[in-house]
């Protein structure tokens, strides 16, 4: 027998929190994206598990359409972060703060 | 005990992926160098690549080493060494006085909360096999890629023009903006 669909879901659950820390916490903005890639990650995991559940593929496709969102979001992200990088010569979210009131 | 109620491979790969999953995202948020942070980044996303196998989505898996550690982990590598961003970020260093506390609680109650939902009630709930059904002892890449392409296909499309702009868009964002010539201005 295998092991129980709950394990997983517990575990995909912990990494969600490992990675939301990380985003509320870290400054840097690559490693904020690293930890929504953590957190996209998570739910992936548990999109395959509903679908082994649940025995249905609709899971396992909808994680491929997250996937391709997913290299979507870090290549235009890093595009901006370059540019930023290019006027800044920082990626710390703390210094982005012209449009402050 | 807990193995004689579940095969001993099944939960030894828990257990493998698991230990990949956690160490390499606690990594991700602990390192003070970006460098290292990508590669512990490549350790999660190899351990749930592993959890995806133990789930029978074969397909994903190879997606996941090819597409997650391969192209977007190097993307990132990339950046930083483009940037000289290598260095030692001070992460001891606490601007906002609080805030990890107050994330650290946010995060607690609110995947605390839903463990707690999901363990009082059925975890899974839902109609069964309401597109395809998997198939058994199978990776099922062959049923994947019908639903891919019939069920999903306005989406499959979708994600297409999706990554063009992404591409148009990072090359716009990230190109250097060359100063104009009179010459050019003149035309």
């Amino acid at each position: 027998m295998n092991v129980p669909a709950a394990w997983y879901l517990v575990l995909a659950a912990g990494l969600f929190g490992i990675g939301a820390f990380g985003l509320l916490t870290r400054r840097s903005a690559l490693i904020m994206f690293m930890c929504i890639e953590l957190m996209l990650n998570a739910v992936n995991l548990t999109f395959v598990t509903f679908s082994r559940t649940l025995n249905d593929i609709s899971g396992q496709a909808i994680v491929f359409f997250v996937m391709v969102v997913a290299a979507a979001e870090v290549t235009v992200g890093l595009g901006i972060v370059v540019s930023v990088f290019r006027r800044r010569s920082s990626t710390s979210v703390d210094e982005l703060s012209e449009l402050k009131g | 005990m807990i193995a004689a109620a579940y095969t001993t491979p099944s939960l030894l790969v828990f257990v493998t992926s698991a230990l990949l999953i956690l160490v390499g995202a606690i990594g991700v948020i602990a390192v003070k160098n970006p460098v290292h942070a990508a590669l512990c980044l490549i350790m999660t996303l190899i351990g749930v690549a592993v959890a995806f196998v133990a789930q029978s989505a074969d397909f994903l898996a190879a997606v996941q080493i090819i597409v997650y550690a391969g192209a977007i982990v190097v993307l990132f590598l990339f950046v930083i060494m483009f940037l000289g961003v290598d260095r030692r970020e001070h992460i001891h260093f606490e601007p906002l006085v609080g805030q990890r506390a107050f994330a650290g609680v946010g995060v607690a109650i609110t995947v605390g909360g839903l463990i707690a939902l999901m363990a009082r009630s059925h975890w899974v709930s839902g109609a069964a096999s309401v597109t395809t059904k998997l198939s058994a002892g199978s990776g099922n890449v062959h049923e994947l890629g019908t639903a891919v392409f019939t069920t999903y296909l306005f989406a499959f499309e979708a994600t297409a023009a999706l990554l063009i702009i992404a591409v148009v868009g990072a090359v716009l964002l990230a190109r250097r903006e060359r100063p104009t010539t009179p010459s050019e201005e003149a035309a």
